[in-house]
């Protein structure tokens, strides 16, 4: 069999130390205080501002934006993460669970209507995407946030392959038992798909947190702003600052990155599940 | 009913934030719209004559296929690397692979804005480390300085993704298949090339398309945030454009034309994909 080499584990080391080392400086620089980064550079030790940068960052308005703190802002990415995970896993479970099981007209033009969307990101889209949802005052609204990034039915097909998967027998046993569409739907495939479910909703949590395009569009509201939106802010100021708050920024990314890295780490087998299944 | 209730949420939604975009990008790509909104004019294929003749676009096009290239080819590389190492050890198997996979939680526009903290003019260890080697870096003022940030930094954030597909694959060949190539060879690296690879190939050609689509469209915030807001002369890619010349440059038509352009492309991956997906069904 094969004998495992030193060299193995130094290519993973240094594989590791290339993913990690970037967010260690960048949590590294959070800190410190801005003169001492301008002067000093990227800093690779720990600082004592930690509770100072991430206060001020979390607490105060003004700096990036005029009237926001990043409480605000985490609030907000926790209603896109969340509303786009359970609005996308509620709609695409029903719809998954129509084309499934049941036999009607115009059952082929429903799936191919909404199997197309798979083929265009909303990248290509947008601006058309953008009046539309302007044109039905939609702008600076968590519905105009969240709705047309359901859009797209990614959930829809992976519900789909997983309901097929699922035995015939069980439809049948659940039949004679004397159960209608809605029981069978509530009672037997729901609990069947937990697994599922908790795979896909972390999948689609992490995207939704970390949209940036349309958020970047649709909110021009402070009290909208996410995070990852939060971003853009930054960079506005960093044109004509004198010392740019590289500081405060990376306390920012830490920020941002956080939720989403945490549920990844903890809930990693079923993510890891969720995402080799449902790209098959 | 029943069906069509069910049905009823997402069709609505994709009726109108999808069907109804992607008519109106079609449309409008036939026509020239007055920058106030006062009318438009039918102007036929001329929106996509003057796209695909202009000198602008034939860069950005051009930048977008090498970054593409690079992005694709790098960042699979390195996660196939990766897996092959981290699907033989036995010790710290599970502690390799959160470390490494852990980044593809991070947002893009959250790693281009590490890029430019690590490849900043004044403060970053990048351009210190390259300095040494006498390479002068100028990130947002060097047209190759800036395309080779934004490289490293989308290349960083994809290698996740396809280290998780290429473990999953290398793990689902069979112990008895490689136990029996383990005896007619001796060469671990031949093994590899022969029997290994063969077998991921599939998960390797189904990788490829996904990266492509994320070098193309995922990689916006990247480049947004890389370039600062301000383009100039700076690399962007062909999505790029079409937000700027939408929301910044207000050329309606053009950028319609560009997202039409963009549409037809992403259906031919489409159909590959699709296909690829039918072949790795016989497969298993």
């Amino acid at each position: 069999m094969y004998k495992l080499k030193i060299t193995d584990h130094l290519i993973l080391l240094t594989g590791v130390f290339f993913m990690v080392a970037p967010v260690v400086l960048t949590f590294m620089t959070s800190t410190h205080d801005a003169i001492a980064i301008y002067k000093g550079g990227v800093q690779f030790l720990p600082g004592d501002k930690f509770l100072e940068n991430y206060e001020t960052v979390l607490f105060q308005a003004g700096g990036f934006t005029q009237e926001v703190n990043g409480f605000v802002m985490l609030k907000n990415s926790m209603i896109l993460g969340f509303g786009f995970a359970i609005g996308k896993i509620v709609i695409s479970m029903l719809a998954a669970y129509a084309i499934v099981y049941f036999r009607f007209p115009f059952a082929s033009v429903c799936f191919w209507i909404i199997f197309a969307t798979l083929l265009l990101p909303l990248e290509v889209r947008i601006l058309p995407s953008y009046e539309i949802v302007q044109s039905l005052g939609m702008v600076n609204t968590y519905s105009g946030l969240i709705v047309p990034l359901i859009a797209s039915a990614t959930g829809t097909f992976f519900f789909r392959q997983f309901f097929m998967s699922v035995p015939d027998e069980l439809l049948e046993a659940a039949r004679i038992d004397g159960a209608g569409p809605w029981k069978f739907f509530k009672d037997i495939l729901v609990p069947l798909s937990k697994t599922m479910i908790a795979a896909i909703f972390i999948i689609m949590f992490v995207f939704g947190w970390n949209q940036y395009l349309w958020p970047t569009l649709i909110t021009t509201d402070e009290s909208l702003f996410t995070l990852v939106r939060g971003i853009k802010q930054i960079l506005q100021v960093w044109v004509g600052a004198q010392i740019p708050a590289f500081n405060e920024a990376m306390a920012l990314a830490i920020l941002a990155m956080l939720p989403p890295v945490l549920i990844v780490v903890i809930f990693q087998s079923w993510f890891v599940k969720g995402l080799v299944e449902s790209d098959k | 009913m029943v069906p069509y209730m069910l049905l009823l949420p997402q069709l609505a939604i994709v009726t109108i934030f999808f069907l109804w975009p992607a008519a109106e990008a079609i449309q409008s790509s036939f026509y020239l719209e007055d920058p106030f909104g006062f009318g438009s004019t039918f102007v036929g294929l001329d929106n996509f004559t003057d796209m695909l003749t202009s000198t602008d676009y034939g860069r950005v096009a051009r930048f977008t296929a090498v970054f593409t290239f690079f992005v694709t080819f790098l960042s699979l590389g390195f996660a196939l690397l990766l897996a092959v190492k981290a699907d033989k050890v036995l010790r710290g198997a599970s502690t390799y692979k959160t470390l490494l996979m852990w980044v593809y939680a991070v947002a893009p526009p959250v790693a281009g804005l590490i890029g430019v903290l690590l490849f900043d003019q004044h403060v970053g260890p990048m351009v210190d480390l390259f300095a040494m080697f006498g390479w002068k870096m100028q990130i947002g003022v060097n047209y190759f300085d800036t395309s080779f940030a934004m490289i490293v930094t989308a290349v960083w954030k994809q290698i996740p993704v396809n280290f998780i597909f290429f473990l999953s694959g290398l793990q689902g060949i069979s112990k008895s298949v490689q136990e029996a190539a383990s005896i007619d060879c001796r060469s671990g690296f031949r093994r590899f090339w022969t029997v290994t690879f063969p077998l991921l190939a599939p998960t390797g050609f189904f990788l490829l398309i996904i990266n492509i689509t994320y070098a193309f469209f995922d990689t916006f915030g990247i480049v947004d945030v890389i370039v600062k807001n301000e383009p100039g002369n700076n690399p962007v890619t062909l999505v790029y454009k079409v937000y700027l010349d939408g929301f910044r440059g207000n050329d309606l038509g053009g950028s319609s034309a560009q997202s039409v352009i963009l549409m037809a492309l992403v259906f031919i991956l489409t159909i590959i994909q699709f296909r690829l997906i039918e072949r790795r069904v016989h497969y298993t």
